[in-house]
């Protein structure tokens, strides 16, 4: 599609039946929303759903600390279901997200939060029934959404069994973590799972949120909501060094890792950092061979929302080429969350030659399983 | 060790018409006995009994270790081998004169006071240090100014160690280090904003400190390069933290310097606070302004580890975008990451004037160098 067709159809809104982008377009980040336990449990083992009961974990909503589900950044107001929270309701993501902006597929990610529990085992039995409740209450009810394997962090090995238990569902494209755990994601604990994610082609996403295992900067713990949202970026350049300096990309040269809701303008000068330091103290990490930020234009992407550049044009221009890479950036609306309002979830200030790009061939350049048939009833385990 | 790493072919800023305003030189004892004649008997004897006490693995050595002997360039070592840093005879020669050195502001960090879990040990480190840095290195060269040292833990004690110093014109500002206890935007930090707005002082905040947090939101990284590296998102977490607690709606006089950290990432950070303003407006409602408006009245920024964008075209958009008024120049003298001022600026296409207000203009006219 040209640009000036995505920008006609913006003020003209969506032709019928084929919404704005009329299919192609991926977008890489919507949310649906575990509205509280109970529809976990007719998906739990007996011993856990007799434990969810007695102990009362059933009247948590298990809400993440940085995530206030009404908070206007979380749930724009008109993408809010008639009842209900934002993000856990199917008819309104069709509608509102689908069907409005024409997308080939949309993947979902569910930011529950089992992943801050310290109960290992505990966080692995909720994971796996978000896997399952989305995969029976979402994936095969909607054909066109596909989903993030969310796994017990606190434990690779857990992580690496239920991805193995996903990775036949096609449906299931990319492995889930948050963006701040337990250690930077680069370290050798993890491994197992990026072992199992570039076996199975599973992107590993990251995603902005933390489980809170430390303060969400080294200045320490600061008091608002703002702050915490405003750190994910310096979070996300936490963990694309640490996978880069402990030589995830080395052992494992088939992955990528796609850094979800936290915008890209804050790339350039993290990537122009991180050269200029490997380059004075290179000789401490040998098995990094190349600059950081050539390893990272190779295997890192990043999703479009919240844009967090200036929208007019001379800046917007500038920041994408000094990004230095046109496959970086995925398209995605972060629906329900609140960064746009209408359609305009693309910038029409981007340059024409990246649009379509961003809205269809980085994605499907990124998620392998999107590029394969979709096979939605018939891998049902 | 003396070894000429540079060689000097390009003009010094001398030739080239320009001073220098070093905003960053790391003064260093030869042995801590300096501190000696500047502390008191009982802290003496604490010093050697138990020394430091800090929220960190080791007391006496970083515990991501660096790449050279005590951070330091091969080539700063005095002849005598003592300290880089330690020597001002060699200081003199090695930086300040061959540099043409106009007014240099010194940033002590060894036995820092600011870290100690032992607040009375810290404040008589800090008293120490300030003491120190006029007797052995203003009253040896005067184009050498200082920063007092202050307890930041304990606001009530720095603020009268600010109160003691204020009168002495040769300390230019109130030092402390971004990585605090808590994010220094909150109010157990005021006291010590009010007392250096009260006696006419910036804010120096230079990187590192021992606050207790891990150097990122999932603990701390394995490697020299990911922790030199977090300094920059220290620097834009204490920015958030002092613009959306509302600090500068409290004192609007109030000015702060970050060392150290760079500014390339200013920008992106201030376009990124105002995004996100616009739907937190409800849980920041202290916030009159863009955010962007608090960082550009109120943060200034030196120069080095100078950033080095692929295309050196962009150096001039991200000072375009930071605003030449708002950079200091500094070197970071003795330290491995030095800039030289025959180089750092050069490919940024700066016009002369422009230069000349980054190399020294904007020191001179901010902390008032004369």
């Amino acid at each position: 599609m040209s640009k000036e067709a995505i920008v006609n159809k913006t003020s003209a809104g969506p032709a019928p039946g084929k919404g704005l982008f009329g299919g192609e377009a991926i977008d890489c980040d919507v949310h649906i929303t575990v509205p509280s336990m109970n529809v976990l449990i007719p998906y739990l083992d007996d011993y856990w759903r007799e434990a969810a009961v007695t102990r009362g974990l059933d009247r948590h909503k298990m809400n993440i600390t940085g995530q206030p589900a009404n908070a206007p950044i979380f749930a724009r107001p008109d993408w809010r279901p008639e009842r209900g929270e934002p993000g856990t309701d199917l008819a309104t993501l069709q509608s509102q997200a689908l069907d409005a902006f024409g997308t080939r597929f949309a993947i979902a990610n569910c930011m529950y939060g089992a992943q801050a529990l310290h109960h290992e085992d505990m966080a692995a039995a909720l994971c796996g029934a978000v896997n399952e409740w989305v995969a029976r209450e979402w994936l095969d009810r909607e054909p066109r959404l596909r989903a993030s394997i969310v796994i017990p962090l606190q434990n690779p090995q857990l992580s690496v069994q239920e991805i193995e238990k996903r990775a036949a569902d096609k449906r299931f494209v990319q492995v889930l973590m948050p963006a701040m755990g337990e250690m930077t994601l680069g370290r050798r604990y993890y491994w197992p799972i990026y072992e199992a994610a570039e076996r199975h082609e599973l992107p590993v996403g990251i995603h902005a949120g933390s489980s809170y295992r430390y303060a969400p900067t080294s200045a320490g713990w600061g008091s608002y909501a703002f702050e915490d949202y405003a750190a994910q970026a310096s979070a996300f350049e936490n963990q694309m060094l640490s996978l880069v300096a402990e030589g995830v990309f080395a052992k494992y040269p088939g992955i990528k890792f796609v850094f979800m809701e936290s915008g890209f303008a804050w790339l350039p000068p993290f990537l122009w950092r991180a050269n200029k330091t490997w380059r004075g103290v290179r000789a401490e990490t040998p098995w990094v061979k190349r600059p950081p930020a050539e390893i990272i234009r190779e295997h890192v992407r990043v999703t479009l929302q919240p844009v967090d550049a200036p929208l007019d044009r001379e800046h917007l221009d500038r920041v994408i080429e000094q990004i230095g890479s046109d496959e970086m950036l995925l398209f995605s609306t972060d629906f329900p969350h609140w960064h746009f309002d209408g359609l305009n979830a693309l910038p029409d200030t981007l340059p024409p030659t990246l649009t379509k790009k961003i809205l269809l061939e980085n994605p499907l350049a990124t998620y392998s399983r999107l590029r394969e048939p979709g096979q939605p009833k018939e891998t049902r385990q | 060790m003396n070894v000429n790493v540079a060689k000097p072919e390009q003009l010094t800023p001398a030739e080239q018409g320009l001073s220098v305003v070093d905003c960053d030189i790391h003064p260093a004892m030869k042995s801590v006995d300096e501190l000696f004649p500047f502390l008191a008997r009982r802290w003496q004897d604490h010093l050697k009994t138990y020394g430091s006490h800090v929220r960190q693995g080791l007391s006496d050595a970083l515990a991501h270790p660096r790449m050279t002997p005590d951070v330091a360039r091969v080539d700063a070592w005095p002849d005598d081998g003592s300290t880089p840093g330690s020597d001002p005879e060699f200081m003199r020669k090695h930086h300040l004169d061959a540099n043409g050195v106009e007014f240099g502001i010194l940033i002590p960090l060894g036995r820092n006071g600011g870290n100690q879990r032992n607040l009375d040990y810290g404040a008589a480190l800090c008293s120490a240090i300030n003491d120190w840095q006029i007797a052995k290195w203003c009253e040896f060269d005067k184009r050498l100014r200082g920063s007092i040292t202050v307890t930041q833990e304990d606001p009530a004690t720095a603020v009268a160690e600010i109160d003691k110093r204020a009168a002495d014109k040769r300390f230019v500002q109130v030092l402390m280090p971004p990585r605090t206890i808590e994010p220094l935007g909150r109010r157990r930090y005021w006291p010590i904003y009010e007392a250096a707005v009260a006696n006419k002082l910036p804010i120096g905040l230079h990187v590192g400190g021992v606050g207790g947090h891990a150097s990122t939101g999932s603990g701390m990284p394995s490697y020299y390069i990911e922790e030199h590296t977090s300094n920059v998102q220290t620097m834009q977490a204490l920015i958030t933290s002092m613009v959306i607690e509302g600090v500068f709606e409290q004192f609007p006089d109030l000015q702060i310097v970050l060392i150290e950290g760079g500014f390339a990432w200013e920008p992106a950070l201030s376009w990124r606070l105002d995004k996100h303003w616009e739907r937190f407006k409800g849980e920041v409602p202290h916030l009159k302004r863009e955010p962007s408006e608090y960082m550009r009245e109120h943060f200034r920024f030196t120069t080095q580890p100078i950033d080095e964008p692929d295309n050196p075209r962009d150096m001039r958009h991200i000072i375009d975008w930071v605003g030449v008024d708002r950079l200091m120049f500094s070197t970071d003298y003795p330290h491995w990451d030095f800039d030289d001022p025959r180089y750092a600026l050069n490919n940024a296409g700066l016009s002369v004037a422009e230069k000349q207000k980054i190399m020294s203009g904007n020191a001179k006219a901010f902390y008032g160098l004369q």
